[in-house]
């Protein structure tokens, strides 16, 4: 069976190929801390990715522009994942396997973090997420962290919103069913919306990447609506907002910190005006760190404003780097604690205190889109 | 040395074994690398029995993958709250097995409808069929709607991914090599000339779809319990795009060229990385190049002593 | 009511649909295989119409007819080029060899366009707003909203429709494309220039290909690299529900789809879905007509 055994054999070279070019690998080593970051750099994700990327980048290099950290400098090394199922796993691997880190930042969607999680645990390296929100995340162990909130609070201040700012007594949802994070959301709004005894007037999907919406808009504006609810990201929200104009369906609309980006104006111009979203801070009411890290940002990429993507990024290596030097070492069950430790740190994106569950207690700001700017409304604490 | 499939087949498995077993002094990304290899090679021939051997051009391959996948994700993480850790690899084959036979089912339900359409119309009837498998899913609450499945146990070792891999290779190049597997090449060239010998398109074509789908269950089994989280769209047909590209680089019927392909596939981004920014748009062009240097194949080399077919 | 209002987005949302079948369909008419990188072309023309319109504003005054028409055919000029120019580096040096090679080629040609375009020295992969080349007006009929744009996309897509009927049927390089299409060496051997009349076909495929994604930008202006693939998929999925190869059958299959598509997402329990009925109307269309609602079925010869 001539064949057959040509078949097998590649398979056993190259396996031993494989394997003993791995075995034969050590772990490089040097003066310099390495950390490792994996984001969506190229497909369908590399919007948020690229962002998320950016702002890390950001901190990392002020960081060791002022000396680096614990006396070294740090090296970030970026991995792409495609925006791919499948990736993260591979990705987190060599970084920690080939290239040594000693923790790991990622990722902006909470599926790949949620690959990547188990490993980092195993591997006892910290891993800290910027903004992936499903609570999933972090209870795959005591590793792994975040620097924002989690869906169950921002879908609750969000129905709180709807009920008693926007007086709202129906509201139709409109979830992204490919976004874990957008139905993670809903989910959670529909519960607090209930409670505080408000009506789902109808409930409708749309395919992230989309670009025409007519039919289920059609279908909401039959349903009467006081508010409409679109927990998704702005490169769809711009789009949903411009068609439900032209539909005439003129209620608030409002959602998550998806919507955060000057890209919702730039591209929903005068369809967004007056709608709502909740996110981490708001530019109006910067504080001194914020408006700094606003017009270092733009300075570094090309006057490009920074999303809320990419202030996580940047709050997340800045956490680290706080961790690290609060537990004195670069050792990974020390930064553990001194990350699970953090309390009151004054980021970028607010105050943020890492709670028991290793999730980032923070109040949610509310947003409204006046005059082509976002504007404060009103904070929620937690 | 002139040993018979079977003795290659247990070495292999003998090898697997043993690497296996020292796994820990090896580079867990390398690890996971030769994982991926193993996965992608069952993906591979098990394409190749329906595309390769049997002609039928199908592009929904990955949704047989994701039928095996979430079904044998489900079984472990049902039955392992209740069964104790040492029942582990035996919960892992039980799983496994049934993730290949749901998706040999999902395999039947593809290829039957699909036996009165030809070329471009087969392809993009399999293309839907996978689309519409993944939009299942992803609806589905029972397995985790757009989240997925998380937290499956690590069960795929290097000697489970091997293992299975020289299995499905042994299993479809002997049925291809076989008296009754000569009708599947018999279907490809002619199917009215076969009919007329006695030879049922219907059956070939329907024993290819389930024989591959249920591999590729099996494949997509493995995968879940490597990544350890299941998502609907890492199957979409950019992933079944993927497997076809290994098999017509093969050289479409050649089990061997096939494998390597697979093989060079799988570890190509990887090496690759080192070019960050690029990566992607350098593979494009290597798929490109590839096909207009040796659109025969990289890999071929003469079937039964004729040249190279096509 | 609501009915009626769907029925106006399935229209406006299908003849798009059938602009972009068109150019699949004569690719595939003339050549028998399926161009993946037309989706592309799709979104090169949008972004070239980009690029172009604040030129534009320059010479004329903003938001013009006449200066959105110029941005249209300088944007479909660029497209019908590069079209060509896809045609002579990847698919030329391939032309006798199997249908599969080509396909994998295709494929590699469109993923290497995406992966291009989004890296961040050409396009980059973030969102850009794609300006408003023509007034918008809505019309108000008791209820049911008619856009500017709903009426302006089958208008176009109809106009077009013409013109491709009149150039394949009435034409001389019409007729050549249709012999093409029978049969390569057989028209050969009549005195047509294959490699002339493959490149006309392509570089007319995509310069409709560079007016669909104009117009599609205009509907939903934002624009990014990966913005023709879900479009393009739709509408090959339209072309071969209305016959592969057959003008008007894309057509039909474009609006026909357009328009189950649109009743079924305005159903709360089937929105979800969307992706999958487009799919699932193929299937259940092939199977009772395994040649698509208006090809012909092809006789096996012995």
């Amino acid at each position: 069976m001539k064949t057959t055994r040509r078949a097998l054999f590649p398979i056993l070279l190259t396996a031993v190929a494989v394997v003993l070019a791995g075995a034969a690998c050590k772990k490089q080593s040097g003066d310099a801390i390495r950390v490792g970051e994996f984001a969506s750099l190229t497909g369908k994700e590399a919007t948020f990715g690229v962002s998320s990327h950016e702002g890390t980048l950001l901190a990392i290099e002020e960081l060791n522009a002022a000396g680096g950290v614990l006396g070294k400098k740090l090296e970030l090394i970026t991995e792409d994942d495609l925006s791919k199922a499948g990736e993260p796993a591979t990705v987190v691997n060599k970084l920690i396997a080939r290239d040594g880190v000693v923790a790991i930042l990622g990722e902006v969607a909470s599926s790949r973090s949620l690959e990547a999680a188990p490993i980092c645990q195993q591997n006892k390296i910290p891993m800290i997420s910027p903004s992936s929100t499903n609570p999933k995340v972090t209870e795959t162990g005591d590793y792994i962290f975040r620097v924002c909130f989690i869906d169950p609070f921002q879908g609750t201040v969000m129905a709180n919103f709807a009920a008693k700012t926007l007086k709202a007594k129906k509201v139709a949802i409109f979830t992204d069913v490919k976004s874990d994070y957008s139905k993670g959301l809903a989910k959670y709004f529909k519960e607090g919306f209930a409670k505080s005894g408000g009506q789902i007037a109808t409930e409708l999907d749309f395919n992230g990447g989309d670009k025409d919406f007519k039919a289920q808009l059609t279908a909401i504006k039959s349903s009467n609506p006081d508010a409409v609810f679109v927990p998704g990201y702005y490169t769809d929200v711009a789009l949903i907002c411009i068609q439900a104009k032209q539909l005439g369906l003129n209620v608030p609309f409002f959602g998550g910190d998806g919507w955060e980006s000057d890209q919702l104006v730039n591209i929903g111009q005068s369809a967004v005006e007056g709608h709502y979203f909740s996110t981490h801070y708001a530019p109006d009411v910067a504080t001194d760190k914020s408006k700094k890290f606003v017009a270092d940002y733009q300075k570094r990429f090309n006057g490009k404003l920074p999303d809320a993507m990419a202030a996580l990024g940047y709050d997340s290596a800045m956490i680290l780097a706080d961790a690290m030097k609060r537990a004195g070492t670069t050792d990974g069950p020390k930064v553990r604690d001194a990350l699970a430790a953090t309390k009151d740190y004054a980021g970028v994106t607010g105050n943020t205190t890492i709670n028991e569950k290793r999730d980032a207690t923070k109040s949610a700001v509310i947003l409204q889109v006046k005059e082509g700017k976002f504007k404060f409304v009103e904070t929620i604490n937690p | 040395m002139h040993w018979g499939a079977k003795r290659w087949l247990l070495a292999s498995v003998a090898v697997a074994f043993a690497v296996s077993y020292f796994s820990e002094h090896f580079n867990r990304y390398y690890l996971g690398i030769a994982v991926d290899v193993g996965i992608s090679v069952i993906l591979a021939v098990s394409l190749n029995l329906i595309n390769g051997y049997t002609g039928q051009f199908s592009l929904g391959h990955a949704g047989f993958m994701a039928v095996g996948g979430f079904t044998a994700a489900k079984v472990t993480l049902e039955l392992s709250k209740t069964l104790p850790p040492a029942a582990a690899p035996a919960l892992f084959v039980v799983a496994m097995l049934v993730g290949g036979l749901v998706a040999a089912l999902a395999g039947l339900a593809v290829g039957l409808p699909s036996l009165r359409l030809r070329g471009d119309y087969l392809a993009i009837v399999t293309l839907g069929f996978g689309e519409i498998i993944r939009v299942v899913f992803q609806t589905s609450e029972t397995f985790g709607a757009a989240t997925g499945l998380t937290g499956i146990p690590k069960f795929t070792t290097l000697f489970w991914a091997w293992s299975v891999a020289a299995l499905a290779v042994y299993v479809v190049a002997s049925l291809v090599n076989s008296t009754y597997g000569r009708g599947f090449i018999c279907v490809h060239d002619d199917e009215v000339a076969a009919s007329a010998m006695g030879i049922s398109p219907t059956r070939y074509k329907v024993t290819a779809f389930v024989a591959g789908a249920f591999f590729a269950g099996i494949a997509g089994a493995l995968y879940a319990h490597h990544k350890q989280v299941l998502k609907p769209d890492g199957f979409d047909f950019m992933k079944s795009i993927d497997i076809v590209v290994m098999v017509i680089l093969g050289g479409m019927g050649r089990t061997a060229g096939v494998i390597a392909a697979a093989v060079l596939l799988t570890i190509l981004p990887e090496a690759l990385r080192g070019f960050a920014d690029y990566r992607m748009i350098i593979y494009a062009l290597l798929i490109i190049g590839l096909m207009m240097a040796r659109p025969q194949g990289l890999f071929t080399w003469p079937l039964w002593g004729k040249s190279a077919r096509e | 009511m609501d009915w009626l209002q769907q029925l106006i987005n399935g229209l406006a949302l299908g003849s798009i649909y059938a602009l972009i079948a068109l150019g699949y369909t004569m690719v595939y008419g003339v050549l028998r295989f399926i161009n993946f990188a037309h989706s592309d072309v799709l979104m090169l023309g949008a972004f070239a119409a980009f690029f172009l319109a604040p030129g534009m504003e320059k010479l004329f005054p903003a938001q013009s007819y006449l200066g959105a028409f110029l941005v249209l055919v300088l944007a479909a000029a660029i497209c019908a080029a590069i079209g060509m120019l896809i045609e002579l580096l990847a698919y030329r040096p391939l032309r006798n060899r199997p249908k599969l090679t080509v396909l994998i080629t295709a494929i590699g040609v469109s993923l290497f366009i995406e992966f291009t375009c989004q890296h961040k020295a050409v396009f980059g992969a973030a969102t850009r707003p794609f300006p408003k080349l023509i007034p918008e007006r809505s019309f108000n009929f008791g209820g049911v909203i008619v856009g500017s744009h709903d009426l302006l996309v089958p208008a176009v897509t109809a106009v077009l429709l013409a013109v491709l009927w009149f150039i394949v049927q009435r034409t001389k390089t019409g007729t050549a494309m249709r012999a093409v299409s029978f049969n390569h060496q057989a028209a050969a051997l009549m005195g047509v220039n294959i490699n002339r009349i493959i490149s006309f076909t392509f570089g007319l495929g995509s310069a409709l290909a560079a007016v669909a994604g104009v117009l599609y930008a205009m509907k939903a202006p934002g624009i990014e690299p990966l913005m023709g693939i879900q479009p393009g998929l739709r509408a090959f999925i339209a072309a071969v529900i209305g016959g592969i190869g057959n003008l008007p059958g894309a057509a039909l299959g474009g609006l026909l789809l357009g328009l189950l598509e649109t009743f079924a997402g305005g159903i709360p329990g089937l929105s979800n879905y969307r992706d999958g009925i487009a799919f699932a109307i193929l299937i259940l269309i092939l199977l009772f007509r395994p040649a698509g609602l208006l090809g012909k079925a092809q006789a096996e010869k012995v």
